[in-house]
């Protein structure tokens, strides 16, 4: 029998209903997986006894013949998720003890339709971060490596584990969130599909929140396919979340294999920015080629604010992200460091349990929205966002479907090799993904190449609100063109 | 703008974040250069422009105002540090 881990969404979907394999031997094979490959740091917690229970539960359904769209399929949960019973941290310290007693929207609707968990996976602390190493339990490295190198790699980040744990055949699809590009940039560094749907598409729901006017929940999968399988079950209406649209979620599936043919797609010359790496460019060409090819028309746009979009972004997320994080206060769940007073108390346990990442952005996000300065940074940068959706919205009433990008500006970089020095270092690996989270519109990322290292590159796509499925059918023209790339075993 | 050793300390205090002399001077450099990046976005002319308050154009859902969920006292204290008969337990408040 072929290695079950290797299988995609679809396929092992297809297995099961033959009964070619159990839901049991299935999360088996990838329960070994997991443990052969903890070299990697992609889950910080394994639950294979929860995963054991679901399987067998998904297979006496499959033997009933009542199986549900996701029935006896493994995958992994972000850490940001809360799961029921099931540690949650968000990788950082002041969660590391925290047991939810209830479960997100999105796993739920995950369980609902059958699937089965294998564990929670890393992500950079608070999903702060743009390469996993601000997780508390470690970074996560890379199953890929540059070309006769031994050099370890960052998956990128915020949502590291997901994609290095999807690359790496650790599960067969996963979720993550996405506040700047913390799932569509690890899923280009690490050659596999990442989408963050239109924001209200997913309910935020029991997602640890970071920036709530940014953050949405999307899946990571090794094709557009399973992508467009898992997005279907994650999305939906829910009252427990006011952003949380109702309308109708499509059959995503469906537009796999659509024609393209006469969707005009903008190419935004804002995003050719100073010392892009030549291969970036050459990619972002070829993939608007094969569009083309694909008959697309190809059209050059303008989206002026683009260069303002990162600065606005560090403002609205720590803005937001200081007023979320002020409920870590060692009261009602999570760390408390002792104190004899409790202001002094509340200053321990937040120094002690936030890591130095969070506790930047807290501050800076502290100082923006503080008396004096509320004008000047944070309703000027609201202002500014308004601008960029505007652009936008500009380009799409030009009749413009989708725009084309590269999703990063280089490949995959060491462990410890960015961001030491100068915090905006790490910031600038955003600058193509984060337009897409201020106008709360569709980002896709999918795997359109390798570097001359070696090194996966993605491209992605920014659709209309709520029109995720025309950015699907682009996906699978690329990925039809440019094949699949998986990293070489050497855990 | 930029930020000098006593603003970095009393933004530390208004976020609740404790911090030791020797951290001040770092994050000073750190949040100075965050500051100067967001710097650029003066430059940009927003006059007129409304701030964006809503992501996805809607209409704010609304509910019936009834009591949906509750009675769930162990759950609501089962994660917390200190705790004595459903309360949380907290350092002296007042003198």
């Amino acid at each position: 029998m072929t290695d079950l881990t290797s299988l995609t969404l679809a396929e092992a979907r297809e297995g099961l209903r033959k009964r070619a394999f159990s839901a049991f031997e299935l999360a088996e094979a990838h329960l070994v997986a997991m443990e052969q490959a903890r070299a990697l740091n992609a889950y910080v917690l394994e639950t294979p006894e929860q995963a054991r229970a679901m399987a067998r539960a998904a297979d006496a359904r499959l033997r009933s013949g009542d199986a549900r769209p996701l029935e006896g399929l493994p995958l992994g949960i972000k850490d940001m998720f809360a799961t029921r019973h099931v540690r949650t941290t968000a990788c950082s310290h002041i969660l590391d003890n925290f047991v939810p007693t209830y479960e997100s929207t999105v796993s739920a609707n995950l369980w609902r339709d059958g699937a089965v968990m294998l564990g929670k996976l890393n992500n950079d602390e608070f999903a702060m971060g743009s390469s996993n190493e601000t997780s508390f339990f470690g970074p996560v490295i890379s199953p890929w490596r540059r070309k006769g190198a031994n050099t370890p790699l960052v998956p990128g980040g915020s949502s590291g584990g997901s994609a290095a744990a999807v690359a790496a055949n650790l599960c067969l699809g996963a979720t993550g969130t996405d506040t700047g590009g913390s799932i569509r940039q690890p899923a280009a560094l690490t050659g596999v599909v990442g989408i963050k749907p239109t924001y209200g598409r997913c309910s935020r729901w029991g997602i640890v929140a970071y920036a709530s006017s940014l953050d949405q929940a999307g899946p990571f999968a090794r094709d557009v396919r399973d992508a467009a399988i898992l997005l279907r079950s994650m999305a939906g209406h829910d009252p427990k979340d006011t952003t949380c649209v109702d309308r109708p979620v499509p059959d995503f599936e469906v537009a796999i294999g659509q024609s393209i043919k006469g969707k005009k797609i903008g190419i935004a010359k804002e995003y050719r920015v100073a010392g892009m790496a030549s291969e970036i460019d050459a990619l972002w060409q070829q993939g608007a080629e094969w569009l083309k090819s694909a008959g697309a028309e190809l059209i050059e746009v303008s989206l002026p604010h683009t260069k303002y979009a990162l600065p606005a972004y560090y403002i609205v997320a720590p803005a937001e992200a200081s007023s979320n994080l002020a409920r870590y206060d060692g009261v009602r769940y999570g760390l408390r460091a002792p104190a004899r007073e409790i202001t002094a108390m509340y200053e321990n346990t937040r120094a002690e349990g936030f890591g130095p990442e969070v506790r930047r952005r807290i501050m800076i996000g502290t100082y923006v929205l503080s008396a004096g300065y509320y004008d000047a940074y944070y309703l000027r940068a609201q202002k500014v966002r308004t601008l960029i959706r505007r652009d936008f919205e500009q380009v799409f009433a030009q009749g413009i479907d989708a725009l084309i990008t590269p999703t990063t500006p280089s490949a995959a970089f060491g462990i410890d090799e960015k961001g030491s020095g100068d915090p905006v270092e790490m910031y600038l690996n955003d600058v193509f993904t984060v337009t897409v989270n201020l106008a709360g519109l569709p980002g896709i990322s999918v795997p359109a190449g390798l570097s001359a290292e070696g090194l996966p590159l993605g491209l992605q796509l920014i659709g209309r609100p709520f029109d995720e499925e025309t950015l699907f059918a682009l996906a699978h023209v690329i990925e039809q063109a440019a094949g699949g790339f998986s990293p070489e075993r050497w855990w | 703008m930029s930020v000098d050793a006593e603003t970095v300390r009393r933004i530390a205090h208004l976020a609740r974040i404790a911090v030791s002399d020797a951290e001040v001077e770092h994050l000073e450099g750190e949040l100075n250069a965050m500051l100067a990046f967001v710097e650029q976005l003066a430059e940009v002319d927003v006059t007129n422009v409304e701030p964006m308050t809503s992501v996805t154009p809607m209409e704010m859902k609304k509910r019936a105002d009834a009591v949906t969920d509750g009675g769930i006292p162990d759950d609501i204290v089962k994660n917390a540090p200190a705790m004595e008969d459903h309360f949380f337990v907290v350092p002296k408040v007042v003198e």
